[in-house]
């Protein structure tokens, strides 16, 4: 199951990191979206892989599951949810107002060209 | 429990969605309650400040949770210090801001405490998860806060700055699951703590997660060659939004002093201060790139963005000669950088509201309105960001200076600080005399103040407000507000001797981390250092 898991995790943060070097705005919010799922994965992990095991310790031996890294995760998702969300509204906004999607920055006289035709 | 110290983060938390809410429709009530928010705020610092003063290492627990299990709340020197530098730049930007441009977009003010809020926290949290949350909340305001007034070039550099710091906060939690994983605790004494206790086999793990902490924090402080996201945000957001920012590479360079200090500090043995030998050369890099960019800056605001690059080199160059000296002066120019980066912002705001058409562009452009007065406030902040004498950049680089000869090679610094210098001087010299000297050599006040036509929102010429009102160019209260940011400047001229006994002081309670992990761990007071101190 490490061995499975780990695979995903690489597969993930290659595909994350693939997509966001790509000049549009598009592949990037994909690109980030999925390198926060490869973050979340592994930040779930960190309390080690533990099947069908309770979060709650009953008895003081007993074997359990790291309820730590659950909250920690929980976190982490609502807040890469809402930035893949505000990320997307900006890409969009940003397409409407430049009418294109790429990320590079014109320069300031180049601005100045651009509004004044 | 001294609650005192959560009020810095609640007062706020309690105010912002109240202006999100209930007076978003109302300009003069929402400024009203943020300036008064603000005024609290520094006030409290100002208190925080006194109640740190005495050494006393004060924590609170939040929801009455006993450290290290739950969250806690840590107040010494160093996070009081920001508290009241952030109150207090952030009351000066506020003042600059509502003089019109906070009408330019929506929810200014409710972004503005939110900013504030996630700043205190950060400051203040003693936990490393937390760090990590009031991160989020200070750069989720600043999202906001970044594409206000909208335009086609800020909403594209406002993509640029999210999706870094998308990636920055990506990287701070794979850092925060590794420690984690290894040491089982996100409370940072707590954390210093277990380094000694860790297994062999999980040392890699453990140093892998600390310098992606540190790559993280670097990110956050522009640090070279993580600083590619600062030029393009800061030169194109507008410039109170700017002149806030000035304290969010703080932030960054805070929670490296902090973490590392406190866990890679003497006591961690064969690791202690490993950091060095990454930020000393990325602090000669960023100075020196920093510089070169005034040099190089093909408009007003890039020419400050590069500015502020430079100073955190600078700042850097200190903080990683790892001493109690280098310390003080790396907080002290941290007073001067922040103070004086945001009052060149705010001038170069000022610049910008009053060159329709031609904006912060370093071309020929008609004499504007206020230029005799603005032109003496940009020469003297730009003799406080370069350091030359009288003003307290001048101090806060002799320390400096000073500072570094601890190093080995200190001939290379010196080099670099005042090569650095000279590149910057010829920058704004160039700059200043384009922009104010030679500007309108007919001598024809050739801009009246309402050209501007509505639909041109780009910072480049975005003098018309959220209606589509062209705006007044209003002098007093931006100049009263640009005025207080260099009186601060003067005071900390003035008084070198009053400030640098609290830094001191500040220094040494940062370089006896085991003060601090007592303090928040609930022990006693410590009457003598651990052993392994003393060995060294």
């Amino acid at each position: 199951m490490e061995w499975l898991v780990a695979v995903a995790i690489a597969v993930m943060t290659a595909v994350g990191v693939f997509l966001s070097l790509s000049g549009r705005t598009f592949p990037v919010v994909l690109g980030m979206a999925m390198l926060t799922y490869a973050t979340n994965l592994f930040l779930f992990c960190t309390g080690r892989l533990a099947v069908n095991q309770p979060d709650i310790v009953t008895t003081p031996d007993a074997a359990h599951a790291d309820p730590i890294p659950q909250a920690l995760v929980l976190t982490a998702i609502v807040i890469s949810f809402g930035m893949t969300a505000l990320t997307l509204v900006l890409a969009v906004r940003g397409f409407f107002e430049s009418g294109s999607d790429d990320v590079d920055l014109l320069g300031p006289e180049q601005e100045i060209a651009r509004e004044r035709t | 429990m001294n609650h005192w110290i959560i009020l810095p983060i609640l007062l706020p938390a309690i105010v912002a969605p109240l202006l999100a809410l209930a007076v978003r429709h109302d300009l003069v009530l929402a400024r009203t309650f943020s300036v008064g928010a603000m005024v609290l705020l520094v006030i409290l610092g100002m208190r925080q400040l006194g109640m740190a003063a005495d050494g006393t290492i004060r924590t609170y627990e939040l929801g009455g949770w006993s450290s290290p299990f739950g969250i806690v709340l840590v107040l010494d020197r160093l996070s009081a210090l920001m508290l009241l530098l952030t109150s207090v730049l952030g009351l000066f930007v506020l003042l600059y801001a509502i003089s019109g441009c906070d009408q330019r977009g929506a929810h200014f003010h409710s972004l503005y405490l939110f900013q504030i809020m996630g700043l205190n926290g950060a400051f203040l949290t003693g936990d490393l998860f937390n760090l990590f949350v009031f991160f989020e909340i200070l750069l989720i305001a600043s999202y906001g806060l970044m594409v206000h007034a909208g335009g086609a070039a800020r909403t594209r550099a406002g993509i640029q700055y999210v999706i870094i710091n998308l990636v920055g906060s990506t990287i701070f939690l794979i850092a925060l699951g590794l420690i984690y994983g290894v040491t089982g605790t996100l409370n940072m004494a707590d954390f210093a703590r277990r380094l000694d206790s860790i297994p062999a086999g999980d040392q890699a793990l453990l140093s892998i997660g600390a310098t992606l902490l540190l790559v993280v924090f670097s990110i956050k402080a522009a640090l070279m060659p993580l600083q590619f996201w600062l030029p393009g945000t800061y030169a194109n957001t507008s410039g109170p939004v700017a002149a806030l920012f000035s304290i969010m590479t703080k932030v960054g360079a805070y929670a490296i002093i902090r973490i590392f200090l406190l866990a890679y500090g003497e006591t961690a043995g064969e690791h202690a201060f490993f950091v060095k030998q990454w930020l000393l050369p990325m602090a000669v890099a960023t100075l020196l790139l920093g510089m070169t960019g005034v040099l190089a800056a093909r408009s007003l605001g890039q020419q400050a963005s590069f500015a502020a690059l430079g100073s955190m080199g600078m700042m850097f160059l200190a903080v990683a000669t790892f001493s109690l000296d280098s310390q003080t002066a790396a907080l002290y120019y941290m007073l001067h950088s922040t103070f004086a980066i945001a009052a060149l912002f705010l001038l170069v705001d000022a610049v910008v509201i009053r060159r329709p058409g031609f904006g912060d562009a370093l071309i020929l452009a008609p004499r504007f309105r206020h230029i005799g007065l603005i032109a003496a406030m940009f020469f003297i902040t730009a003799i406080a960001v370069l350091g030359l004498p009288p003003l307290s950049g001048f101090v806060g680089k002799l320390l400096v200076l000073n500072a570094v000869t601890e190093n080995a090679n200190w001939g290379w610094l010196w080099g670099a600080v005042l090569g650095g210098s000279l590149l910057g001087l010829v920058g704004f010299a160039l700059s200043g005399s384009l922009v104010f000297w030679k500007s309108g050599q007919t001598d024809q006040l050739l801009i009246p103040d309402t050209v501007v036509t509505p639909d041109s929102t780009h910072p480049v010429s975005a003098a018309v407000n959220y209606s589509g009102k062209p705006m007044s160019a209003n002098i007093v209260l931006p100049m009263v507000a640009i005025g207080c940011l260099l009186a601060t400047i003067v005071l900390l001229t003035g008084f070198p001797g009053l400030v640098l006994r609290y830094l001191d002081a500040t220094s040494q309670q940062l370089f006896a981390p085991h003060h601090y992990q007592a303090a928040v761990l609930g022990e006693a007071f410590p009457a003598e250092p651990p052993t392994r101190l003393e060995d060294a």
